[in-house]
């Protein structure tokens, strides 16, 4: 089976404390450090499982700049086969549409039965995976948690829905799929690991060479653009009950009993 | 008859050597390991350890047992040797073994083989009458050695009855001929003359004979079958010891032999087939006498923790055994130890305590062999999803929690009314470098342990500074949880801070970053914990402390593993709170110094989510009640953050307080002190 999978590169919220700039237009990033998309993680941990299972190879494939090549590193050294960099200045400021776009073009380039996105990014809208399947016209499945090959070009996924229930679906190759976390557990990647990639060359590709017209993409092309960002404003505080061990016991069921919480 | 004798000797000698050229030749195959150096601490070590049994009466029933037996084999393996020798040599005598020594050794080793005789009996109802837990095998795990134990002890008594009685029998037939016959009272040999009191010489000839061949049988049976199991401690004891690794607080290398800027070159790290472990640690396998010491010490077993050191390595040795079978070829190769005898759990859930190490009797190491298993597990990418985090953190922001470096020295900003804390670097360089730690930077809690530690020094009169920014996690847990690679990367970024700072000493307050710095880094200035430079203040008469808000409290210390056990500071940290008037110290009677219990552990231990059925920390504070504490004091931040936890879980916070020696002594430095500074 060959897969791509599509990564990306985020201020990790684990990794950073996140400043908004005061004049909203951005978060401040003069002391933030990157880290791949978490959920992006998952989804390379679930394609190089399946090809350890069922054959084939693995692609990644990210929308970013040079700082990318490290992400991209990163999961060749979990196991991908290849890495592809999508980095162009006509791709800067894509809105979700010129991303998918992008991807699309790079999709195109070779014939992949399965392409696989995070659900969502941490700095993003959850929005590129579908729009990705719409433009290359493949079936698609969000919030995916179980993969499974079945005979005849099928897979059965199932999707995580309200409540922590599955929905069982079945779905035909060549499709894409979104990868909820928890799917697996992605394997650690050291400092090692990446060293080990040094020699893995990650071309990089631009418009040109993805045949895309610049203008369709980018700043150019996106038809949403970011107007601020703001911290919300704080609410009224927590209440902290006070007292020995059993009365916080005792005013905390108290507390329950009286919202219904508990009977 | 001679031709028999010498027979037998040659069929056992032939037999024993092959069984031992099949046991080396995994140790052929295993990975080097260079023990070879400073003979003469090794040759101290077997003094000490082997031929002292110094650490046997730490269980003091089983270890005089022991020592009774141990002493009597080496007193009585010279006389197996002369039997066996007369057996096809008329006449057979060693040297030293004629004239008045002779008459002396007789005497010696006609009363060790009565108190081995005696020794072997106790310890044969010890083991199946009492039965102590220590020895239980849980079932997942196989059967209980109570078998093999029995038999040993058996064949042990036949060896020195047959002595015995062919010794009484000839001495009986010497008496009917006239000659002189000395039979030292209360012996085996002595009850021997009694019993064969009433024998004619034909009789006699036949006692002779048999308890002759029986010896001979049983020694030879007895050799060969020492190699099969737990026994075999007796012929590799002598060499495990002797080969011990002699530092602490130490790791070994990824591999002996090849240099750090080579590593990337290694196609594998660490261990994650039988063959990866170095030959000694395979010898380490063979040389346990599976007498659960090192289990019964271990904080992870107490709580259930998928971890028993004891069956660490026996389950290898089960499995070199299996693998190198003594009739046809190796096989198994391929197979992972993790996933295969070893869980990832239990590799993750060892804290390097080393109370294991400590306890063992026959030098067998631990810490080492889990690092590796760990590095191997990391190298697969086999990493707890609870470690991948801290560990990506430390990565990026050199402290597992990604904050970030600029707020590495905010703890100082409290201490801004009293005193500017120095930021040592090229423009400002200082002679004592306080080395704060991630744990004490960042975290809300401990860092009161920062401010106390700066205001200890400030008051003590010594001048330093700390790195801010430019400090990185010391990467001690780093290491000790596999991470060779990130390790050598926040070792170096220190290295060069720690070099630019201009410093000529290291303290902190911190015994992980205190071992990390003193036996991890090289070419850095000395590194002294903050417990010793206080003690030395205290000495020195530079500091004196005042009685103050704990006067008339009953204080217990809790060693910290990395300070006492891991580098022998016991008393240093003991002299410092003795130093404050009206404290009343008391010990945790058999579970102090260096046999401290572990709190739970340090760095990444503290992410770790381990399968247990208590928190490690809960038994510890249990051991402070039962001292009598009311207020335990530590001296590792580490130690502070799981009592603290255990305090509120056991639900003792109300009658136990824990606190760092750094803030105790903060709150009995001399007032007018700190009002003139």
């Amino acid at each position: 089976m060959e897969i791509l999978v599509c990564v990306k590169k985020v201020p990790d919220p684990a990794e950073n404390e996140i400043v908004v700039r005061r004049d909203g237009s951005d978060i401040d990033r003069d002391d933030l450090v990157y880290s791949v998309n978490e959920w992006d993680n998952y989804a390379v941990e679930e394609a190089i499982q399946l090809v350890e299972e069922h054959g084939g190879s693995v692609t990644v494939v990210s929308v970013g700049d040079e700082e990318s090549d490290e992400i991209i590193r990163r999961e060749l050294a979990m196991g991908a086969d290849a890495g592809k960099l999508l980095d162009d200045e006509a791709f800067h400021y894509s809105d979700g549409r010129g991303v998918a776009a992008i991807l699309a073009h790079a999709a195109r380039q070779a014939k992949y039965d399965l392409i696989l996105t995070g659900a969502q990014a941490e700095d993003a809208a959850a929005q590129v995976g579908g729009m990705l399947a719409a433009m290359l016209d493949v079936p698609y499945a969000s919030l995916v948690v179980r993969v499974r090959v079945l005979d005849q070009g099928k897979l059965e996924i199932a999707r995580e829905i309200d409540g922590g229930n599955l929905e069982i679906n079945q779905i035909d190759l060549p499709c894409a799929l979104s990868i909820q976390t928890g799917i697996n557990e992605p394997r650690y990647v050291g400092i090692r690991g990446i060293r080990k990639t040094a020699s893995v060359q990650v071309p990089v590709l631009g418009a040109a060479e993805l045949g895309l017209v610049p203008a369709t993409v980018g700043r150019a092309g996106a038809k949403v653009r970011k107007l601020d960002y703001f911290v919300p404003e704080l609410g009224q505080g927590a209440e902290i009950l006070q007292g020995s061990r059993e009365e916080i016991a005792d005013q905390l069921i108290a507390r329950l009993k009286g919202r219904g919480v508990i009977q | 008859m001679a031709y028999v004798y010498l027979l037998i000797t040659c069929a056992g000698i032939c037999l024993f050597a092959y069984i031992l050229h099949k046991r080396l030749s995994p140790l052929l195959r295993a990975a080097p390991d260079p023990r070879l150096d400073r003979i003469g601490e090794r040759i101290g070590k077997v003094v000490q350890i082997w031929l002292g049994q110094w650490r046997q009466p730490r269980y003091l029933l089983a270890g005089v047992i022991h020592i009774f037996i141990f002493a009597g084999f080496i007193i009585l393996g010279l006389r197996s040797l002369q039997l066996i020798l007369m057996g096809f040599w008329q006449g057979a005598s060693l040297p030293g073994l004629e004239g008045s020594t002779g008459a002396i050794y007789n005497l010696i080793k006609d009363y060790a083989a009565t108190w081995v005789f005696v020794a072997c009996i106790v310890a044969a109802v010890r083991r199946g009458v009492f039965r102590p837990a220590r020895y239980q095998v849980p079932p997942s795990l196989g059967k209980d050695h109570l078998g093999e134990a029995l038999l040993v002890l058996g064949l042990i008594c036949a060896l020195v009855v047959s002595e015995s009685l062919f010794e009484a029998s000839l001495q009986n037939a010497a008496a009917r001929s006239g000659a002189a016959a000395f039979a030292p009272p209360l012996t085996l040999l002595w009850a021997g003359r009694l019993i064969l009191g009433g024998l004619g010489l034909p009789a006699l000839q036949a006692v002779n004979s048999l308890s002759y061949f029986v010896h001979e049988m049983v020694f030879f049976s007895f050799l060969c079958f020492l190699p099969l199991g737990k026994h075999f401690h007796v012929l590799t004891s002598l060499f495990n010891v002797f080969f011990m690794r002699l530092d602490r607080g130490k790791v070994k290398p990824v591999r002996h032999g090849v240099a750090e800027d080579q590593l990337d070159d290694l196609p594998e790290f660490g261990v994650s087939k039988l063959e990866d472990f170095t030959w000694k640690h395979i010898l380490d396998f063979y040389t346990c006498a599976d007498c659960g010491r090192c289990s019964d010490r271990c904080p992870a077993n107490r709580v259930k923790r998928p971890l028993s050191p004891r069956f660490l390595t026996i389950k290898a040795r089960d499995r070199v055994y299996a693998n190198y079978p003594l009739w046809g070829k190796a096989v198994g190769a391929e197979q992972e130890l993790v996933g295969g005898i070893y869980s990832e759990d239990e590799v993750w859930s060892c804290t390097t305590c080393g109370a294991c190490e400590q306890e063992c009797p026959l030098g067998i190491e631990y810490i080492d062999k889990i690092v590796d298993l760990r590095r191997g597990l990391v190298d697969q990418g086999r990493v707890p999803q609870s470690l991948q985090k801290p560990l990506g953190a430390l990565e990026k922001r050199g402290n597992p929690w990604g904050k970030s470096q600029r707020n590495r020295a905010d703890w100082a900003k409290e201490l801004a009314e009293e005193f500017a804390v120095t930021i040592a670097g090229p423009k400002q360089p200082v002679e004592t470098l306080y080395f704060v730690g991630s744990v004490s930077s960042y975290d809300e809690r401990m860092q009161r342990i920062a401010q106390a530690t700066a205001r200890v020094l400030r008051y003590a009169g010594v001048e330093f500074g700390v790195l801010g920014k430019a400090e990185s996690d010391g990467g001690h847990e780093v290491r000790r949880f596999g991470e060779e690679s990130l390790f050598l990367a926040l070792r170096d970024a220190n290295t060069e801070a720690i070099l630019n700072s201009g410093a000529s000493r290291i303290v902190t307050a911190d015994p992980h970053d205190y071992n990390a710095l003193k036996n991890d880094y090289r070419g850095i200035p000395p590194v002294m914990h903050l417990s010793q430079v206080l003690s030395q203040e205290l000495e020195r008469g530079g500091l004196a402390l005042e009685q103050g808000p704990y006067a008339g409290k009953t204080v217990v210390y809790h060693d910290p593993c990395y300070l006492g056990r891991h580098n022998g500071l016991y008393d240093e940290p003991r002299h410092v709170i003795d130093a404050i008037p009206g404290i009343r110290r008391v010990e945790m009677e058999g579970n102090c110094r260096d046999r401290s219990f572990c709190c739970g552990g340090g760095g990444l231990a503290l992410f770790y989510e381990p399968e247990e059925e208590q928190r490690i920390g809960v038994v510890r504070v249990g051991m402070a009640k039962e001292a009598g504490a009311q207020v335990i004091v530590t001296a590792c931040p580490f130690c502070l953050a799981n009592i603290e936890d255990a305090l509120k879980i056991a639900g003792l916070d109300q009658e136990l307080e824990v606190l760092d020696l750094m803030e105790l002594v903060e709150q009995h430095l001399p007032v007018a002190r700190r009002a003139a500074a």
